[in-house]
């Protein structure tokens, strides 16, 4: 009998890595479409208006160009998410809400026609004046949303009955600290723009494009063109990046293809233009976090209070669940009898700000891990020593009263820090022939893995594992690779649960037309709650084959051999529905119990060195512990913490999105920069394993949790460098030479 | 119309002719003319390296190279690498250290990498040294999904096997 290697904690090679270091990995805008039209979209220049309607330049020639707006739509004008607020194209008399809002399409068989023609549509549009601060939206300068501006609130208590009561607890306390906390925007940068095409064929849409969530397109889909669910398929293409960039946006782009398609009466796609995608698409959500920390004589919290704010943008978009995901994270890892955390997420006229890894828990972390440090300054302590005494354990309760049961990489997470931290840098020197000063920072922190809340139970997500009639296996779902390794994962869990080899095993590329809906590709959930759900379904189709193999006198022989012998009399597939795990239950109404089922905890030590004649901060080291339950593949676990790693450095010291009257000034890869190979430090990463009891194999969620902790350790390792606070992102060289004066004499 | 051109060149060792504008950009030729998809575009300005191929043997972004500018010369793709199915060192090694995530950077940086391991550019360097130098050769080419690190394993290793070999 066969016995397959085990799958399942070996750094197998990807599955499509010789495919994409060959080239031949097919992204949209390299798919075979000889007779596919190009699309370019006609945007806003104003921020706020009124759509008056489009002069075409009548010296170009439009005989060759598909001209299409709002009219045009036979189904909603709406992206359909959460709410239905938001147009897939302003029609004439509606409301222009951000600069390069989307007006009107074109298409025509070459690209550069494509875009000459949407240079010489002129929207009128009539200019209202503007919301762009925080601060302005609350004041209701404009009414954007609703009555008051808000898209959502939440409001979370612990161990107080109102606010009178916290306040008396504040009161009651040895030392407050207090501070506010700035966060900028932030671009995805996937280095493959958004891209999608369309093509009608008897009837139906058949939509393929780069994607996170299919079926988030599919609703959107359904609504738009106002059809069943056969009336549209959508396929993702091989997808170059996501980082939650094409979470939601890619419905929009599947709204303006499908549209131009059924008007060109051929293939149509859109691939953006790296200004365009910069300009136009989602980033992260800026922030502003008010935080108070009471602690008693002996250090020891007694009161968390935060005040969160975040700026929407002009839909509303998925910023509630950014905005609840960065309240219920804001209390940070920490014992805490009395919690109040407010959170607001208000209008502007900025293009929406969405999804990007973390999902609002990096802009509460960063706040939360300056807090803890200013308190660790206040004491004289250490930071490891401080952040030990006070962290979560199990046990111990969270902010929203749940009450950690297992899986709680704490005192791991830390010692494995403290064992390779070595001495702290040397306070001041030289280098390149400038005088430098050197800092450390540590931070704590962790994530909530899946969905907030009662999320997967409403989702019911299903995946299958099948026998394919060639008596191999197959795995189902919607849930995508976008480079994090999903369907390399995927085959390793199946595999290992089927107790095969991997190469028996393939993964079948997500299209709503032959994959059941498992949800979404985002909150860290493909690998815990998706690949569980893979895990259950192998184990029961190998216990069906194992008995069909009793029947058939094929007991004692390995799956392999069964499945070769049970393939060809006909397909077996097992699908499978998510199912939380036991006494895991959340009230959304009064925000308390189990917000996630399970979190990954995380430690991160920063070093860094700031240049006092070009004000210039390096990491000049980075190491990552994390407890991730268990690491399903090695390899891909550190490219998946180190890629997140890297984002939130850049997002710490040089990554920024400038809007000026709305629009993106810094609308190229030029000017809107990301980390290089150069800017990078040596990352060193340290995987923990403290196993999940209902995650495949033990694992919880990884791709997001680096993102959320780095950039506090290198707020605290400059401050612990040049003797004075930074509690504003991303914290340029400017930034230091504006604070001269507050280092210069310490 | 704008004036055609006829453009002799030699691609991944074949000899190739295109008609077209001079002005058309060599990742266009590439991609549309010959179909070697393989060859990226990710920013249109030079910036991100999707688009590095190598010309004449050095290591250039096909965004920013005009057709005009190819007649004669010889140009390297990714697809031009591997002898065959067998893969460069480089290629190897990035799939083995999982130095290619959602890969749509991977060719470029496989190109620059393997420019880098068949010149010698990091033979004979110490470690850190042969590390920083990689970081300095490949600051063309932006990776937005692996922090580098693997693929900086991966080109180091790549070396050593080159190395080794000869």
């Amino acid at each position: 009998m066969e016995r397959p290697a085990p799958p399942v904690g070996a750094s197998m090679p990807r599955v499509d890595g010789i495919a994409k270091v060959t080239g031949r990995a097919r992204y949209l805008d390299d798919l075979d479409a000889p007779n596919a039209w190009h699309g370019a979209t006609v945007r806003s220049k104003i921020a706020h208006g009124v759509l008056e309607g489009f002069e075409l330049d009548p010296t170009f020639d439009w005989s060759r160009v598909v001209f299409v707006t709002a009219a045009e739509i036979t189904g909603r004008n709406v992206i359909a998410l959460i709410e239905d607020d938001q147009v897939a194209l302003v029609p004439i008399g509606g409301q222009v809400m951000h600069v390069d809002e989307a007006l009107a399409l074109v298409a025509a068989p070459t690209r550069e026609l494509a875009f000459a023609a949407a240079r010489a549509v002129k929207p009128k549009v009539r200019a209202l004046p503007a919301v762009f601060t925080i601060d302005e939206s609350l004041a209701k300068k404009q009414l954007l949303y609703g009555t008051d501006n808000v898209y959502k609130q939440f409001l979370l208590r612990k161990g107080h009955g109102d606010d009178a009561a916290l306040e008396a607890a504040i009161a009651g306390a040895a030392h407050v600290i207090e501070g506010t906390y700035l966060t900028s925007p932030q671009e995805q940068m996937y280095i493959e723009p958004q891209a999608m095409m369309a093509e009608w064929r008897d009837g139906r849409c058949y939509i393929v494009g780069s994607m996170q969530c299919p079926y988030y397109v599919h609703k959107a889909m359904k609504a738009f063109l106002d059809c069943g669910p056969d009336g549209v398929v959508i396929s993702q293409s091989v997808t170059g990046g996501g980082f939650g960039g094409k979470e939601e946006y890619p419905s929009m782009l599947a709204a303006h293809v499908a549209l131009l398609a059924k008007q060109a009466g051929r293939a149509v796609k859109i691939v953006y233009d790296r200004d365009e995608d910069i300009a136009a698409t989602t980033k992260r959500h800026p922030s502003r976090v008010h935080h108070r920390l009471a602690v008693d004589a002996n250090g020891e919290i007694v009161a968390i209070d935060v005040d969160v704010l975040m700026d929407g943008g002009a839909y509303l978009t998925l910023s509630p669940v950014v905005l609840s995901r960065g309240v219920l994270h804001a209390a940070g890892p920490y014992r805490c009898p009395v919690v109040r955390v407010r959170g607001r997420v208000v209008a502007t006229n900025y293009p929406p700000h969405g999804a990007f890894r973390g999902f609002g828990a990096p802009q509460t972390t960063f706040a939360y891990e300056r807090q803890i440090q200013k308190l660790a300054n206040l004491m004289n302590e250490d930071a490891l020593d401080l952040r030990k005494r006070l962290a979560l354990r199990s046990g111990d309760t969270t902010a929203t009263g749940q009450v950690l049961g297992f899986s709680v990489g704490t005192d791991e997470v830390l010692a494995a820090i403290e064992r390779v931290a070595g001495p702290p840098p040397v306070a001041s020197g030289t280098r390149n022939g400038s005088p430098v000063r050197r800092g450390r920072g540590i931070v704590f922190y962790f994530h909530g893995a899946g969905f907030t809340g009662s999320g997967e139970q409403k989702l019911a997500g299903r995946a299958a594992v099948a026998l394919t009639t060639a008596g191999r296996f197959e795995v189902r779902s919607s849930s995508t690779d976008i480079g994090q390794g999903a369907i390399t994962i995927f085959v390793q869990i199946a595999a290992g649960a089927l107790g095969v080899d991997a190469s028996l095993v393939d993964v079948v590329d997500p299209s709503t037309a032959q994959v059941p809906d498992s949800g979404p590709t985002v909150a860290s959930r493909t690998c815990m709650v998706v690949g569980g759900v893979i895990e259950r379904g192998a184990k029961i189709l190998r216990g069906k084959l194992e008995a069909w193999a009793a029947e058939h006198g094929m007991a004692g022989r390995s799956i392999a051999e069964i499945a070769k012998a049970r393939g060809p009399q006909g397909e077996l597939a097992e699908i499978v529905q998510y199912e939380p795990p036991p006494g895991i239950a959340f009230d959304d109404a009064t925000y308390t119990g189990a917000a996630y089922p399970v979190y990954g905890w995380a430690a991160c030590l920063v070093d860094v060195t700031v240049d006092l004649d070009t004000y210039e901060a390096h990491v000049d080291r980075c190491v990552q512990a994390i407890d991730v339950g268990k690491a399903i593949n090695p390899a891909i676990v550190k490219g998946q913490i180190e890629g997140g790693t890297l984002q939130a450095l850049g997002w710490a010291l040089l990554e920024n999105v400038v809007y000026k009257d709305g629009k993106v000034a810094n609308a190229n890869m030029t000017n809107c920069i990301v980390p290089t190979f150069a800017d990078a430090p040596e990352l060193e990463t340290i995987l923990i394993e403290v196993p999940y009891p209902f995650g495949p194999s033990g694992a919880k969620g990884v791709g997001e949790i680096p993102m959320d902790g780095p950039a506090a350790a290198v707020a605290n390792a400059i401050e612990d460098a040049l003797g004075c606070a930074f509690d504003e992102l991303p914290i340029m060289p400017e930034v230091i030479a504006r604070s001269r004066d507050k280092w210069s004499a310490s | 119309m704008e004036r055609l051109v006829k453009i002799a060149l030699e691609v991944n060792g074949a000899p190739r002719t295109v008609e077209c504008s001079p002005w058309k950009r060599l990742l266009d030729v590439l991609r549309e003319d010959l179909r070697l998809t393989g060859t990226k575009e990710g920013c249109g300005e030079g910036e991100c390296g999707a688009c590095t191929v190598m010309l004449d043997g050095e290591v250039v972004n096909s965004c920013l190279v005009a057709a005009g500018q190819c007649g004669g010369r010889v140009v390297t793709t990714v697809e031009g690498l591997a002898r065959g199915d067998v893969l460069h060192a480089v290629q190897r090694a990035l799939v083995a250290c999982g130095g290619a995530q959602c890969g749509i950077c991977t060719p470029g940086i496989a190109v620059c990498a393997t420019h880098i391991v068949d010149r010698g550019l990091i033979a004979n360097r110490d470690e850190a040294s042969a590390r920083a130098t990689v970081r300095e050769l490949l600051a063309g080419n932006i990776c937005r999904c692996t922090g580098y690190q693997l693929i900086v394993d991966a080109v180091i290793a790549a070396a050593r096997e080159v190395g080794a070999s000869r």
